[in-house]
């Protein structure tokens, strides 16, 4: 096996590494501050990526650019969503709260799953633009113009959200609800308005997720699960607090992938990542970047 | 808290009243039931009985785990595909059908002991998207390692009878409920209901989590891995990875939830309700029985943890009902 085959490999892991930290981040919001496990996270990935592809297909837009509509398009569905459903939930206390979370949250990548199905159908869809295979040739590597932008988009949105969290009125707000939301809202803060906030802007990182997976995956109704499961596992092994972490466990993520996939075999690529997050679970749940 | 404890208490350990009128009805609908395929020889009709009383097991046996000991594992696909996966390659090598049935079911307890140790040492969610993970990395590497058809072998397609599937799974519905009764009347479901409540008051009383959470495991994968080889007995041709879906899990947790979960008839109302509208619904709306059972299922969570069965309780008792008077 040639070098370039293993370097093409590791920068494919990484390119993907880096969607799944922006997946990631998102459950790792609503999760930190609601204390809700959302497993439709996937689901709302999915329906931004559709929200790209309809735009793309229908209007002509270019999928960069379609993350100005799919991003508030997902924000304004999370926010209903926490006002529907999830203000229910986060009323409950500790465990019950997060079994009750899954519960609720499974039933509604059924109902979304389903209901993209109905209208869209279970086909598969992607986005191709004129300059999709376009890139530079870098030593034998090829690296596609779209997935660097997305790495780098990636890269800003986690980025920002931590700017956001430490600098604005907001995110300290939001960062005090997620420690104790008792004192928060004994200081003055609106639980209610910062858990409805949260969940919309975890949605829309979703969403913004989507954009960028439909573009370089492709968007089916039932890829919902996996993304899932991807975002848990970033989650799980940066642990739950860590915002930043989720970019470089990503990475770490993806590169794994990528490196069981060129030497053991294609078939286990998906295995190790779940395999990893056994393990992490069990020996080392407060996960490897964990904050005391 | 007293209201809780009541319908707890009315759920788990309260005896029957007259002792001999439940046990005495299941018999007669189990011969009823028996008698079908002698009357009717539409095959679609014994299909349906057939899915219904193969997803009774399924719910059923979620339910021993989740409903009976507050477990709630999202791994119960790789039970049943465990199940199906031994039952299939044992039998379309030439063993006799009950054996594989058998071992099939064992297979699959065995898997549930051995990865049921480390696995409770997760709690609460953790152990739930634990045993998500685990059975989606099963089904992935079965996915891969067996992506060829299994079809039967011609002489098992000729000599097919959709009756022998008929009884088998009718069989096993009745041992799964069966069963499932029984351990409610045992003093272990006493401690798994402890467990289920509150596990640290638990141990502090004296109960053993670990074991009792292992044993309703154990039992539930039991069940899990029998419905698999059911369902491996009645496909003609199917993809082994079929078996690990997760649906699977998703089904029995619909049927358990929205019938009641941790009742003895949840599953059964679960799995008839489910079975009846999803084929009703088939041929128009495919798939629209889903987001229906996923609305029902959110309300059945946030309003209605008893299910079906509660709302039953709740309208017979109910003050505005024309019979009740004031």
């Amino acid at each position: 096996m040639s070098y370039e085959t293993i370097a093409q490999n590791l920068v494919f892991g990484l390119f993907v590494g880096s969607m799944y930290g922006v997946a990631a981040v998102g459950l790792a919001l609503v999760f930190g501050v609601l204390k809700v496990l959302n497993v439709a996270h996937g689901e709302l990935l999915m329906i931004g990526g559709y929200v790209t592809f309809w735009l793309y297909t229908l209007l002509g837009i270019d999928p960069f650019l379609s993350l100005l509509i799919s991003i508030p398009a997902l924000f304004l569905f999370g926010l209903a969503l926490d006002r529907v459903i999830f203000r229910h939930v986060v009323r409950l206390a500790g465990e019950t709260k997060i079994k009750n979370s899954l519960l609720v949250s499974f039933g509604l990548t059924l109902i979304l799953q389903n209901a993209v199905i109905q209208l869209f159908s279970a086909d598969e869809r992607g986005v191709q633009m004129s300059y999709s295979g376009a890139g530079l040739n870098l030593f034998g590597v090829a690296l596609p113009y779209t997935r660097m932008l997305i790495m780098v988009i990636a890269l800003v949105a986690i980025l920002s959200l931590h700017i956001f969290l430490q600098r604005t009125y907001t995110g300290k707000a939001i960062r005090a609800t997620a420690e104790d939301w008792e004192a928060a809202a004994l200081a003055g803060i609106s639980i209610q308005r910062i858990y409805l906030l949260t969940f919309g802007l975890g949605a829309a990182l979703a969403g913004m997720a989507g954009t960028l997976v439909s573009v370089s995956y492709g968007v089916a109704p039932g890829i919902g699960l996996a993304w899932t499961l991807k975002a848990l596992v970033v989650i799980v092994l940066a642990g739950t607090g860590s915002i930043l972490g989720a970019f470089p466990v990503g990475l770490l993520l993806g590169a794994a992938e990528a490196l069981s996939g060129t030497f053991i075999g294609p078939a286990y690529r998906e295995v190790v990542g779940l395999v990893l997050f056994l393990l992490v679970l069990l020996l080392r749940p407060q996960g490897l970047f964990a904050r005391a | 808290m007293h209201e809780t404890v009541e319908r707890v208490a009315q759920q788990t350990t309260a005896p029957p009243r007259r002792g001999w009128l439940w046990p005495g009805l299941a018999v007669a609908l189990a011969a009823l039931l028996a008698l079908v395929p002698q009357f009717v020889k539409r095959d679609d009709v014994l299909n349906l009985c057939f899915m219904v009383f193969l997803y009774i097991s399924l719910g059923q046996s979620w339910n021993m785990l989740a409903g009976f000991a507050g477990q709630t594992s999202l791994g119960h696909a790789a039970l049943f595909g465990i199940g199906a996966l031994t039952t299939r390659m044992l039998w379309t090598n030439g063993e006799p059908f009950a054996l594989a049935l058998l071992l099939g079911g064992l297979a699959a307890t065995i898997f549930a002991l051995i990865i049921g140790v480390p696995t409770f040492r997760l709690r609460g969610a953790y152990f739930t998207i634990g045993t998500l993970a685990m059975a989606e990395a099963l089904r992935i590497t079965v996915s891969q390692t067996m992506p060829l058809v299994s079809t039967l072998p011609t002489d098992q397609i000729v000599g097919y009878n959709l009756a022998t599937r008929y009884y088998v799974a009718l069989a096993l519905a009745l041992a799964t409920v069966g069963t499932a009764a029984l351990l409610l009347r045992s003093r272990l479901s006493l401690g798994m209901l402890a467990v289920r409540e509150d596990e640290e008051a638990a141990q502090a009383t004296g109960v053993n989590p670990l074991k009792h959470k292992l044993i309703a495991f154990t039992i539930s994968s039991f069940f899990a891995g029998l419905a698999g080889g059911v369902f491996a007995f009645q496909q003609v041709s199917y993809y082994p990875e079929a078996a690990f879906s997760p649906s699977w899990t998703f089904d029995a947790l619909l049927i358990s939830f929205v019938g009641g979960l941790g009742t003895l008839g949840g599953p059964v109302i679960g799995a008839l309700f489910y079975i009846l509208v999803r084929e009703e619904l088939a041929v128009t709306l495919v798939n629209f029985h889903q987001i229906i059972f996923g609305i029902l299922f959110i309300i059945v969570v946030l309003v209605f943890p008893g299910g079906l069965v509660e709302a039953w309780a709740r309208l017979r008792k109910a003050r505005w009902l024309p019979w009740r008077g004031r």
